[in-house]
């Protein structure tokens, strides 16, 4: 049978429509669902740089919000390290990957503070997001710096879409703890941040700024070099400013 | 006998039983004799993609299985009314709306397989064996058979990935299910046992030489040779 034009034209309006209220009805329902799901999400990442991915597995999402409203306290700062309080900027309404397409001097940076239960003043470490790319897309993750602002507390890393058991390794409790306990800055005060090197298995336990690199994914290892480098620059003005001032009270 | 014929001769009968013996066989007969994936060759993309563990793999089976079944029964309701020039784009536009809604609907509930499987999930649109079975199927018979139809070409495709993605974990990564098997059996032996894992199998390597071995297998049991 060969159906009109018509026939034709209205069938595929009429299906077009149902369709379309279909899924929108489903993205209305499901909407807010999702946007907890990610707020969560984003919650268990930046903690997985102060805590252990089993730990949090282990804590159901109620858990993650409370421990979260407990323990982190959060600001946004500009490149100058210069807290932004106007148009009622939250660091978690902050979006690392839409900021990371402006001049680096526009975007707004979110730090997120690690405190003591219940009293924010007792800083444990200071927690900022990281976002670059690596092989094949966007990597990111948040790294802990402990209150000296020079020692490596803890980094969480996530990747797009990195080579399943290459790159993607970098998502690895054991390749995240490399980085535990290095540093940022070298004597002299200058920001050399961590580099992954090249190869895998070799002891760089002796040296403050490299760790081990991942066989076969050298150039996500660099993606992640260049991440830190980035962000801990866009970030120096405020570490330094911290370190200075936490230097004078320990005096 | 052409599709058309055959449900002209079923629609005679006075009902027939819900699970009769020709029912039962659309659903068994995916699984082994006419399996998608090791005797058609269809689906073999996500069968590569998706099965270097057990839970997202599981994800996808049941995903797929969701998606093959339900677009079978839509498309199938809708037979008679589709206009046959534009009847792939119509079937297209169906699967695509149930595949964003599981996407959605993972997105909401189970965020961290969203993560994921989220691109594996959108290319189920153009996983053959969906397409396959509309035209194939469900354009020509009635809706509940072709749902028990789409039912057992994904059941039969959710097996083979299981299987894959069982010995891609186990071999891969040490465990089953994120339990670390190897390192619980070199606990139960002492610390002398020790099993390495193979780095080949998490590559999509690994799954085509699984893939390779179980075609071989049921070849090898079913005397089934390629024409």
């Amino acid at each position: 049978m060969r159906q009109s034009n018509t026939y034709v034209i209205v069938y595929s309006a009429v299906l077009t429509v149902i369709l379309g209220l279909l899924l929108s009805g489903s993205a209305q329902i499901l909407g807010p669902r999702q946007q907890e799901a990610i707020a969560l999400d984003k919650k268990k990442q930046i903690l997985g740089a102060v805590i252990s991915a089993e730990e949090i597995a282990a804590m159901t999402p109620d858990q993650v919000n409370e421990f979260y409203s407990k323990r982190i306290a959060s600001s946004v700062v500009d490149i100058n390290g210069q807290e932004i309080t106007e148009g009622g900027v939250t660091a978690e309404k902050v979006e690392i990957a839409k900021d990371y397409k402006k001049p680096a001097d526009q975007r707004a940076y979110p730090v997120f503070i690690y405190h003591a239960d219940g009293n924010p003043d007792d800083v444990e470490s200071y927690i900022f997001p990281l976002y670059g790319a690596g092989l094949w897309d966007a990597i990111w993750g948040y790294i802990a710096l402990d209150t000296d602002m020079n020692t490596i507390g803890g980094i969480t890393l996530a990747h797009a879409g990195e080579t399943p058991g290459l790159g993607a390794r970098i998502t690895e409790g054991e390749v995240q703890s490399r980085y535990v306990g290095k540093k940022i800055f070298d004597e002299s005060g200058e920001l050399v941040a961590v580099q992954m090197m090249k190869g895998e298995g070799k002891d760089y336990s002796s040296d403050e700024h490299k760790v081990d690199g991942m066989s076969g994914a050298t150039i996500t290892g660099n993606g992640v070099n260049n991440m830190l480098k980035a962000y801990l620059g866009h970030y120096e003005a405020y570490i330094k400013a911290k370190s200075s001032s936490t230097a004078v009270a320990g005096l | 006998m052409s599709a058309e014929t055959l449900e002209k001769a079923i629609a005679k009968k006075p009902a027939e039983a819900l699970l009769s013996k020709r029912r039962k066989k659309l659903v068994a007969d995916p699984l082994v004799d006419e399996n998608p994936i090791t005797i058609q060759v269809l689906g073999i993309c996500s069968a590569l993609a998706v099965t270097t563990q057990m839970q997202p793999t599981l994800v996808m089976a049941i995903s797929v299985t969701f998606v093959v079944a339900l677009s079978n029964f839509v498309i199938s309701l809708m037979r008679n009314t589709i206009p046959s020039r534009v009847r792939i784009i119509v079937q297209l536009a169906v699967v695509a709306t149930l595949v964003t809604l599981v996407s959605e609907v993972l997105k909401a509930f189970a965020y961290d397989m969203y993560k994921e499987l989220s691109v594996f999930i959108g290319l189920i649109i153009t996983n053959c064996i969906v397409m396959g079975r509309l035209e194939a199927f469900a354009m020509g018979n009635k809706p509940y058979d072709s749902m028990l139809d789409g039912l057992g070409s994904a059941l039969g495709y959710s097996w083979i990935i299981l299987t894959v993605a069982f010995f891609r974990e186990l071999w891969g990564s040490g465990s089953v299910f994120g339990i670390k098997v190897f390192d619980f059996l070199s606990g139960l032996i002492g610390p002398d046992f020790h099993l390495a894992t193979n780095g080949l199998m998490v590559t999509p390597v690994g799954a085509f030489i699984i893939l390779g071995l179980i075609v071989w297998v049921q070849r090898t049991k079913t005397g089934y040779v390629e024409h």
